[in-house]
């Protein structure tokens, strides 16, 4: 008999050490433990994490986030400063001109109605012009092109047209509607990553953009070897 | 007359008490045998839900899974658990009129994510090419389409992930609890408590859930080493996973790797609690819907048109 009660007991000793956890798992979790609490109360994660982002986003809500401009594709080689060619306004009338055959080629940007001192200053090749006759440098061409494209413009400043880079609640990098768009043809067609002077940016193409390959079938992957490479190429954008 | 065979006499008198004792003994240790070779430790099996470990306790877990990622791919890995911030709920929107399904967001979120490369290849976002005639239709969607350039005459496309549904109808489903939503709106799932059932995966109307039928095989060198616990970390074979808008950067303050890299803009992230941010800005201005409104999902995911 008695030796009945210690074989009882080694029993409920290990039925509750192997019980103990499934009925942990089945009961769930306390309905007043909060992932917000637990999570966060690592002192070694980040101590102040939940006292820091209260003060960063009450101070984003003060101030606007910095915002970086990413740095504008490069001219094409040789061509810019333009006054080392243009140095004088010369002919203003609209016509086909024999040089800047690879601009006047792709050219397609109301076409019919502008041509290149719409928007280049004839007295100063090197800056552009607003319809106010008001200059700007190649570097704020954006605010050529929202003379005309407001709506873009409008949505482009607030960060829902073209790409944002960074954090969502802090410093951003943005780019320029030249980063993807050919100011001479301006429709879309695809991007490229670049460098310049170190740091990446978008250059547009007059190419579209070749999509990453497809994902597998099922049965394709129950038969696939692992040396059946489906290695993306160079993502374009992004850091 | 064949003689009848008479039923098994169930015993009236239980079996000799210490007998059974002896067997239920030895089950016993059979499970916890079983359990040992079966890779899993003791020490897992034992721990609380994730929900209610101790700071103590998440440092050691953390820790492990650390050790452990050393161990398989030979590489120092740092595991965090950041926690929701307050006042923040993620919102997502992706700008259909933008995209022009040229797959970048699949590779990066591959990249960023630790996903298995090879038998099995698991994808995060699927690129649903459909007819611009028929619209939103998933009768007329294909993902496994190819092409030379993108966007094909006729086409849009339509990239599904992870739809962070306020109303999750995988975590309704999950038998352990090991799949829940967080404050800040991210789904997450712990797999050391996921049993690989499955049910979240027939759960989801969105296909946005997968599971690892085999080990993960995940090149060391392609290994992010920047991962959280209930994100990008490796999973073992034989658990569930999915997008996590990114939780080891997002959690951080960055754009999640699909925003990145997506190479039209058409990718937008933000705090919806925040009226200065991008997504509400996209909320007020555009025009927004959401994916299979109808199963009152209420997703945290938003299409929209810019133009």
């Amino acid at each position: 008999m008695r030796l009945d009660i210690i074989h009882a007991l080694t029993i409920l000793a290990v039925a509750a050490a192997l019980a103990s956890p499934q009925a942990a798992r089945a009961a769930g979790t306390k309905p007043d433990a909060t992932p917000a609490e637990t999570v966060k109360s690592p002192p070694k994660l980040d101590p102040a994490h939940g006292a820091k982002a209260l003060e960063e986003s009450s101070a984003v809500r003060k101030v606007a986030p910095p915002l970086i401009q990413a740095e504008p594709p490069p001219f094409s080689e040789g061509i810019f400063p333009c006054s080392g060619c243009h140095v004088d306004p010369g002919d203003r009338t609209r016509r086909e001109l024999t040089f800047h055959e690879d601009i006047q080629k792709v050219f397609d940007h109301d076409s019919n109605a502008r041509w290149c001192l719409d928007c280049h200053d004839a007295e100063n090749r090197d800056v552009l012009k607003l319809a106010s006759g008001e200059t700007v440098p190649f570097t704020e061409s954006y605010r050529l092109c929202g003379q005309c494209h407001g709506d873009k413009y409008r949505d482009w400043r607030a960060g829902v047209h073209g790409k944002r880079v960074g954090q969502w609640d802090g410093e951003k990098t943005y780019f320029l509607c030249v980063n993807c768009h050919n100011p001479h043809t301006p429709g879309f067609k695809g991007v490229k990553e670049i460098e310049v002077d170190g740091k990446r940016t978008t250059a547009p193409t007059l190419e579209m953009l070749r999509p990453e390959p497809r994902p597998l079938r099922p049965d394709e992957m129950r038969r696939t070897a692992p040396a059946k490479a489906t290695a993306p190429t160079t993502a374009a954008g992004g850091r | 007359m064949s003689e009848r065979k008479s039923l098994p006499v169930v015993a009236d008198e239980p079996m000799d008490p210490s007998r059974r004792a002896f067997m239920r003994t030895a089950a016993a240790g059979a499970a916890v045998a079983a359990l040992s070779s079966c890779g899993v430790e003791m020490e897992d099996f034992l721990r609380s839900h994730f929900k209610e470990l101790s700071p103590d306790e998440l440092r050691r877990v953390l820790a492990k899974v650390e050790r452990k990622n050393l161990e398989r791919f030979g590489k120092k890995t740092t595991v965090s658990a950041t926690g929701p911030r307050p006042g923040v709920e993620f919102g997502y929107g992706l700008d259909l009129s933008r995209c022009v399904g040229c797959r970048r967001c699949v590779y990066a979120c591959v990249a960023e994510n630790n996903q298995s490369r090879q038998s099995p290849q698991i994808q995060w976002i699927r690129v649903l090419e459909m007819d611009k005639e028929h619209g939103v239709d998933l009768a007329h969607a294909n993902h496994y389409y190819e092409a030379d350039a993108v966007p094909r005459p006729g086409k849009f496309y339509m990239p599904v992930q992870c739809q962070q549904c306020r109303n999750p109808p995988c975590v309704k489903a999950c038998p352990t609890q090991a799949t829940w939503k967080e404050k800040d709106g991210i789904v997450v799932i712990d797999y050391d408590w996921c049993i690989g059932c499955r049910c979240c995966m027939s759960a989801c109307p969105y296909g946005a859930r997968h599971f690892n039928w085999a080990t993960p095989t995940l090149p060391a060198e392609e290994l992010n080493p920047h991962q959280h616990y209930l994100g990008n970390r490796p999973r073992p074979k034989g658990v569930v996973e999915k997008c996590t808008f990114c939780i080891q950067r997002t959690r951080e303050g960055r754009y999640p790797a699909c925003v990145e890299v997506c190479p039209v803009g058409a990718r937008k992230f933000g705090n919806l609690l925040d009226p200065e941010s991008e997504i509400r800005r996209v909320m007020e201005t555009k025009r927004v819907f959401v994916f299979k409104e109808e199963l009152a999902t209420h997703p945290q995911f938003y299409y929209f048109y810019a133009t």
